[in-house]
């Protein structure tokens, strides 16, 4: 199928533009259909909605959509963009992809676009009374001094919709009226994994509704990125998701070599790919043994630190770092191989694959967590991909969704390993896809870690980048999804906008939905399960 | 066997013998109820020591090992961190009820710790209703700990309290399943009968069946009294952060704390006096020698070291399980430990009824 034929077909007036990916611009007024057609019609099937991307051209605003087919495996990038600065409204494409409702209040956010049809356009990150639109490349760095007075949260929040006249037209919606009994969920709670606040409002022990607010930590990767040079980029990467650092950095080399058409040399793709793993048994060490605590179990925590330490250790050998190892860097690896590498890797499989044994002992054949997992926060496989959950979430609802198998990146394509893929979608399935992908995760690194080949660890780059005009986009598999990275370059040596696809927020965005009808204790459960880390939320 | 009864009747002539005795009887009161102030305060610091040192075993950690040797000095200096500490006042609270709460919980503690005989003949509060009147004296605890979820005016100790209610009430059922089918068996509800009754042999042993099962239903529902882990809903601290006594500060939070660790030694101690037979020490009928040896330990290492093992099991348990949702924790009490608990009262009167005990 001509999938540009498609588009044109519906919407005629679209122009195509071929810097990098390849990009259909499409007008604002024929956006809606033609983003509804795609996702409907058969053969197109567009259902999942990869990243949404708030965009200043300088003259226009608009945005940039990734869209992807589960069915088919075909992807589509459309941009569409206003150029009234003042006031600026796009239509919504929440009703069609979920995870829309909290990308686009990000736009919002940021970028002051209003989208029409949103039923909730408030901002996500920054607090209400902030003064205009920080990414936008005119914002007034000294417009928001120092604000000492505490911020109210609102109960209320805006719709635009369109009247019959066809005129734009506020209404007021209402989040949670006065009679609800509302408890505060965070920032400050042990189970919200960092500064995370959940609005829950409850009917005794019952979940009836809950609001995630985000931004408690937003540092605006995103915007300093945009005035550091591409080098210097890398090193916010880590600082994401802090349990992915080794493969969010990875995304963003192989964003930066694939624009420049670099060559990497195989021993670094191993480097890479054993690296990745590791970080990924690392991050799930840490999931199992916070999902323990969060339910009570203590011992089990323990146990996930004691042996997580060893990969640490492996880590700090090579690298120099345990949390944030700064290890990939454009064109290769920081450094060589510590010496010892193959050797301490080679012990820690066969002790590592004896201890899983004893987690699966202590926590997985307990009766009290079948009880407490089994059945509770289902999310259906049609949710996880209107929300794009990607990750063990995703796979765990029968979405296999691995980004290792669907564009092979690095050595995966040459490496034997199973998608664990399970259908529940319950919280017991989410442990389960993870404690199970440790597994495979050490095949992948058993079958490379003995063939290391030898060469250059590293591929001599120009002192300064620059990255050809076009927009980029590259995704990999990191601990918890599928972390995608988009570049949009004018040819400079710093990026002009450069926007992660994180991991958690659609994770988060699915927590209302997940949890309703649940319990207190339900949440606690199915946010340990969801294994989302706060970073990379609020980037 | 050495009988405390020698000791406190000397000391009892000896005051009488040197003023009235309305002086001397008051006296001694004072003097006991010092005594258990500070066998409940040294037994705390024990505790709060072995759970430290117990749970890091299993966690494969080493625990405190920094202040003093092996540690050991370490609670000293938590109890006096805990005593210089503001009790932070918060707006908007009941004041009254707010300082009440502590204190009532840990009455209803002390009062209950006083009915264990620790050794022959030192028996605190010991009257033929005992079991009744430490049933009722530690099902008064749960009033303190509704006053501090309410009087706190926060909505996380409110559900913690909440909680709390329910699980305490319902529990307190299980407790007193088992310990009626104790007294049917041993006809008695006076501790010191009922350790006497097992001088021939610990009830575990004699009532076989329907006394193991007892035993655990007992075990089970005592840790869900004392709200501790799987059963420490009402204060999960990856919940409710840490429940009804969110809000508490100081030794106000001292005192939850203290009579949380008491409640688990009470319901071991309660244990080890009606199942594993109080400071009675290990007879097995006919063997008149090993008998003779085993008085020869004294009868408060025999109560302190069975009352330990217990807590050795309750803490096992802690550090093994998940918490339990709230709704699971009910349907289990309701649904599997009353009916079993309601069954074993069953089987025990016939045990009793036809003889079939040892």
């Amino acid at each position: 199928m001509d999938l540009k034929k498609r588009i044109l077909e519906i919407a005629p007036e679209t122009q195509f533009v071929e810097q990098g990916d390849i990009k259909a611009i499409v007008p604002s007024s024929s956006f809606y259909a033609l983003a509804k057609k795609l996702k409907e019609d058969e053969d197109t099937s567009f259902d999942f909605l990869l990243s949404l991307t708030g965009m200043d051209f300088g003259d226009s605003l608009g945005v940039i959509y990734h869209l992807e087919s589960t069915k088919y495996g075909h992807t589509c990038v459309l941009q569409t963009s206003t150029t009234n600065r003042e006031n600026p409204e796009l239509y919504s494409v929440c009703d069609l992809w979920k995870t829309a409702n909290f990308n686009e209040r990000e736009v919002y956010d940021f970028f002051g676009i209003r989208f029409i049809n949103h039923p909730d356009m408030r901002r996500l990150f920054l607090r209400d009374e902030w003064n205009g639109y920080p990414f936008r490349k005119d914002y007034d760095m000294e417009s928001n001094p120092l604000n000492m007075t505490n911020e109210v949260t609102e109960d209320k929040t805006t719709e635009l919709t369109i009247d019959a006249e066809g005129k734009v037209i506020e209404k007021e919606n209402t989040l949670f009226d006065d009679k609800e009994y509302v408890i505060n969920i965070g920032p400050q709670h042990p189970s919200t994994h960092g500064v995370l606040r959940f609005r829950t409002s409850l009917q005794g022990e019952i979940i009836k509704k809950i609001e995630p607010y985000c931004g408690y930590i937003h540092r605006g990767i995103e915007k300093m990125n945009e005035s550091l040079t591409y080098p210097q980029t890398l090193a916010l990467t880590d600082r994401l998701d802090y349990l992915s650092a080794h493969q969010n950095r990875h995304a963003l080399c192989m964003l930066i070599e694939k624009a420049l058409g670099v060559e990497i040399p195989e021993r670094v793709q191993y480097i890479r790919t054993i690296m990745d793993e590791l970080q990924r048994i690392d991050s799930h060490i840490l999931f199992y043994s916070c999902l323990a605590m969060d339910m009570g179990a203590i011992t089990p925590f323990t146990y996930g630190f004691r042996d997580r330490e060893m990969i640490l250790d492996i880590f700090e050998q090579t690298t120099g770092g345990r949390l944030i190892q700064n290890y990939n860097v454009i064109g290769g690896v920081q450094a060589d191989i510590h010496p010892d590498f193959v050797n301490s890797v080679k012990k820690f499989i066969p002790y590592f694959r004896n201890i899983l044994k004893e987690y699966h002992d202590i926590f997985t054949g307990n009766v009290i967590v079948h009880q407490r997992l089994k059945g509770v926060g289902v999310l259906s496989k049609e949710d996880a991909i209107s929300f794009g959950t990607t990750g063990g979430t995703g796979r765990a609802s029968g979405w296999a969704c691995d980004t290792r198998k669907r564009k092979p990146y690095a050595m995966y394509d040459k490496v034997d390993f199973k998608e664990i893929v399970y259908t529940e979608g319950d919280s017991f399935a989410r442990y389960m896809v993870r404690m199970d992908e440790m597994l495979e995760s050490m095949k992948i690194i058993e079958q490379l870690i003995d063939n290391i080949p030898e060469g250059a660890y590293q591929v001599k780059m120009k002192p300064i980048i620059k990255v050809p005009e076009g927009s980029y986009f590259t995704s990999v598999e990191s601990s918890r999804g599928e972390f995608g990275v988009f570049l949009e370059s004018k040819g400079d040596k710093y990026p002009y906008r450069l926007k992660y696809r994180s991991t958690g927020l659609p994770l988060v965005a699915a927590v209302d939905t997940i949890t309703k009808g649940g319990k207190i204790a339900d949440l606690i459960a199915i946010g340990g399960t969801l294994d989302y880390v706060i970073p990379d939320i609020d980037r | 066997m050495f009988d405390f009864s020698v000791v406190s009747s000397w000391i009892h002539q000896f005051l009488t013998s040197v003023m009235p005795e309305g002086l001397a009887i008051f006296l001694e009161c004072l003097v006991v109820g010092v005594c258990i102030l500070a066998a409940y305060a040294v037994i705390a610091m024990i505790l709060i020591y072995m759970e430290r040192k117990i749970c890091a075993w299993f966690q494969c950690r080493i625990g405190p090992d920094r202040v003093g040797k092996f540690g050991l000095l370490q609670l000293f200096a938590d109890v006096i961190k805990m005593l210089i500490k503001e009790i932070v006042e918060l707006k908007n609270t009941d004041k009254f009820l707010h300082a009440l709460a502590p204190y009532i919980v840990i009455l209803s503690s002390i009062l209950a710790f006083a009915c264990l005989p620790i050794n022959k003949g030192m028996e605190i509060l010991d009257f033929n209703i005992g079991v009744v009147f430490l049933v009722a004296v530690s099902s008064l605890g749960v009033i303190g700990i509704l006053l501090a979820g309410w009087s706190s005016n926060s909505k996380y100790t409110m559900i913690g309290a909440m909680r709390s209610g329910a699980q305490i009430i319902s529990y307190e059922l299980s407790i007193g399943m088992c310990l009626l089918a104790v007294a049917i068996f041993t006809g008695t509800l006076q501790f010191s009968e009922i350790v006497a009754f097992q001088a021939d042999g610990w009830l575990i042993f004699k009532g076989h069946i329907p006394a193991v099962i007892a035993f655990i239903v007992y075990l089970i529902a005592g840790n869900a009294e004392t709200n501790r882990g799987p059963f420490d809903m009402p204060e999960a601290e990856s919940e409710l952060t840490a429940g009804y006594h969110t809000e508490y500060s100081g030794m106000h939070f001292g005192f939850f704390y203290l009579s949380e660790y008491l409640n688990m030694f009470i319901i071991a101690g309660v244990a080890a006096t009606i199942f594993l037979g109080g400071w009675m020490p290990l007879h097995i009928p006919g063997l008149e020698g090993f008998n003779a040896i085993m008085d020869y330990i004294p009868g408060f290492v025999w109560f302190f070291g069975k009352a330990f093992f217990v807590v050795f099991l309750l803490m096992w348990m802690r550090w093994t399980f998940v918490r339990l949702r709230i709704d699971q924790l009910l349907k289990f009490e309701w649904k599997i430990l009353l009916p079993i608990g309601l069954f074993n009262l069953v089987l025990m009167i016939l045990v009793v009824v036809f003889k079939l005990h040892f």
